[in-house]
């Protein structure tokens, strides 16, 4: 159950049950409209449906646009249980079935096949005013499903940004390196400490970097807007994996590219860049892809890969969110356009991704101005400076001279040394790196995640010398490459840095990419972030994100540089 | 006038012509559907006519294919329960039975019952609603259960 809306209509959970979206599916006219007057006189939102191929069309073309769904048993077109079956896999909704027969093998049929309820017609109003009670019973359980991996999260998510905060703009500099290093280094612990106690509760499941690509794969496989837990889990065919943990994953996902969403819009708003989503980015090819299409530049793509965290992703809750809307179909055009398409011409409008980095940074960064997330994120996207990374992974963010004006590299240093070329390629990975890390919950971790990704990706380019050399001429083809490259930098950035890799000090590229990637939550900072169903492709493509993918929930492993290259190049080759 | 209606209406339910599925129907009408009951009503015999259609069609074919009968029932039963034909509600169930025992000449009789009867719930409810709207829209929105 969604417990936050889409784009579509949002269930009104200040009055709940008031406002319950409900899709009622009976081939009988009749009683079709019977139930409609009763749905409404219960203040439910109505939708009704004369076949239960129109049901699921509907129910596929909304994600998260009903909370129930009430069909009859004997239809026409298809089984009721049939639907019941594909309602509850793919979008895991409560259903109810009806019936005029309410012979007991059809009743134990019904719940067999997993409806939550069986009413036997003629349906009295009294017993529609109670169905609410499954809607609720489902959140719940989902609820707890992912509270464990949230309260860690959203723990992480505070951290950091108030890391973000303390470390204070990056705008200007490298001063907050070191503290934030320390900064980072404290939340990494605190992290892990966080995420232990968890693992009590329920066998948690780390999504690493590999895992979480995987998840976007099979995402971007189903389509973002078809996806559902079931048909994730079968696609992925990973062992042990339940639908619990994907759904919730799906969730976090989900959040995070709305956050990604948001933040895009935030910062494009702001910076007056424009977005243009690159052209099929947006969905799909969460990370997995390589949105080369619009990201010409590498640095996109390197910022996509910005898994970034996985695992810690996870807090990001990108699912629901009501603004995510935007986000939602398009979560990742919404980063990633801006990301991608601000990046991509990394090379050229690197300007323009820096702004818009520090546009998604902004936005995304729960609270981290933009501004200064640039500086925060900066910190990270040093990265380009790839020599600088390694020491920290706060890099500054691209800076502005790369056309990542807004974005405040406060490393200089690392990345002047990079070579100028890579900071502006970096600072669109990294603008997108931050783009999609803003979605998530710490943009600032995002950063950090990002700044060896996106440096990566850019360095790849460039400045990486070993990645670099390859990654240059990777550059605008071969985001993945660059992620790669990216990634391999950004691990060892991260590693140098610890888990600092900050979203916040992720250059907004990085951070929209990150979110952009399929939300793949770039586990490494994000740890809070909750995926945003970015699917940006072309963000995705980028992927260093994904080697950033610190699936590690316990956010131990934020980066780890290694795993994300191997990953990278598993991912992306 | 309204004298008239509610005795009408009384003796629908007291005759065994309506059930309490109705008085559902008539507490769903409001201001937003003034005419939600009568409507309903149309509604249910414009569809289930179709569904008689097809269940006469498919007794003109021997041998009886009684899955398709007992199909075709059950959708019209479920029709049925909507507006409340009490009447007609027990002959469904009965041919459903016949179907079930395979048994034609059941089937055949029972059905002939069930259009008479669903005939005259259409008559009744006809002369049911012209009055009431004869009477006022008041009338029929303030019945008491």
């Amino acid at each position: 159950m969604v417990l936050l809306e889409s784009g579509f209509s949002s269930p009104r959970n200040d009055v709940f049950p008031a406002g319950l979206r409900v899709l009622v599916v009976d081939d009988d006219p009749t009683w079709l409209k019977i139930l409609e007057k009763m749905l409404k006189k219960c203040s439910y939102e109505v939708t009704t449906c004369g076949l239960a191929r129109d049901a699921l069309n509907l129910l596929r073309e909304r994600k998260d646009g009903y909370d129930i769904v009430i069909s009859d048993v004997n239809m026409p077109d298809m089984d009721g249980f049939k639907l019941l079956e594909h309602v509850g896999l793919e979008m895991d909704l409560p259903v109810i079935m009806m019936s005029v027969d309410g012979e007991t093998s059809r009743v134990m049929k019904g719940v067999q096949h997993g409806a939550c309820d069986y009413l036997l017609k003629p349906i009295r109003m009294k017993e529609l005013r109670n169905i609410w009670q499954h809607v609720f019973r489902k959140k719940i359980h989902e609820v707890r499903d992912i509270e464990s991996l949230e309260g860690i999260e959203s723990i992480q998510m505070t951290r950091s940004g108030c890391d973000l905060f303390d470390d204070g703009h990056f705008l200007g500099g490298d001063d907050t390196t070191s503290g934030r290093k320390r900064k980072d280094a404290d939340n990494k612990h605190e992290d892990r400490d966080l995420s232990d106690p968890s693992s009590t509760k329920k066998a948690r499941v780390i999504w690493t970097v590999d895992l979480h690509q995987k998840f976007v794969k099979a995402v971007n496989q189903i389509g973002f807007d078809k996806v559902g837990p079931k048909k994730i889990l079968d696609l992925m065919n990973i062992p042990r994996l339940t639908r619990e943990n994907v759904a919730s994953h799906l969730q976090k996902y989900r959040l995070y590219l709305s956050r990604l969403q948001k933040e895009s819009d935030i910062k494009n708003s702001f910076i007056g860049m424009k977005h243009s989503d690159p052209p099929n980015n947006s969905t799909a090819s969460f990370g997995l892809h390589k949105p080369s299409n619009t990201m010409p530049d590498d640095v996109l793509n390197g910022t996509y890969s910005f898994p970034v965290n996985n695992s810690l992703v996870q807090t990001v809750d990108v699912k629901g969110q009501g603004d995510r809307h935007g986000i939602a179909s398009v979560p990742v055009a919404e980063p990633k356009g801006a990301l991608s398409k601000d990046i991509p011409d990394s090379h050229k409008t690197k300007s323009s991704q820096m702004s818009f980095d520090h546009y998604s940074l902004g936005s995304a960064a729960s609270g981290v101005s933009f501004a200064s997330f640039g500086s925060t994120t900066q910190a990270r996207y040093s990265w380009t400076e790839i020599p600088e990374i390694q020491s920290k992974v706060e890099y500054e963010p691209v800076q502005p001279e790369n056309g990542f004006n807004q974005l405040p590299l406060p490393e200089p240093s690392m990345i002047e040394k990079e070579v100028n070329r890579s900071r502006t390629e970096v600072k669109p990975l990294f603008d997108e790196y931050r783009s999609n890390l803003v979605g998530h919950s710490s943009p600032a971790d995002l950063v950090d995640l990002f700044p060896g990704q996106s440096k990566n990706q850019t360095l790849k380019n460039q400045v990486f010398d070993p990645i670099s050399a390859t990654k240059s001429s990777i550059k605008t083809k071969d985001i993945s490459q660059n992620c790669l490259a990216d990634s391999e930098f950004a691990k060892r950035n991260l590693n140098a840095a610890g888990r600092e890799v900050t979203l916040a000090s992720l250059p907004e590229d990085l951070q929209i990419f990150w979110l952009q990637g399929d939300g793949y939550p770039m586990n490494i900072a994000l740890q809070n972030f909750d995926f945003p169903e970015y699917n940006d492709p072309a963000l995705i493509d980028e992927t260093p994100f994904y080697s950033y993918d610190a699936p590690r929930l316990d956010h131990e492993h934020l980066f780890d540089p290694t795993e994300y290259y191997a990953i990278d190049q598993g991912l992306f080759v | 006038m309204r004298r008239q209606l509610q005795t009408m209406r009384k003796s629908l339910f007291d005759q065994g012509y309506l059930d309490e599925q109705f008085v559902q129907l008539e507490e769903l009408q409001d201001d937003a559907n003034p005419n939600f009951v009568e409507e309903v009503v149309t509604l249910y015999y414009r569809d289930s006519g179709r569904i008689i259609l097809n269940i006469e069609q498919a007794l003109e074919r021997k041998p009886f294919d009684f899955n398709k009968l007992d199909a075709y029932m059950h959708q019209f039963k479920g029709s049925s329960s909507s507006i409340g034909a009490k009447k007609v509600k027990a002959e469904s169930t009965l041919f459903r039975e016949y179907c079930r025992s395979r048994n034609g000449e059941g089937c055949m009789r029972t059905f002939q019952q069930l259009k008479k009867e669903y005939a005259t719930l259409r008559r009744k409810l006809e002369a049911y609603f012209q009055l009431a709207r004869q009477a006022g829209p008041v009338e029929t929105a303030c019945r008491p259960k």
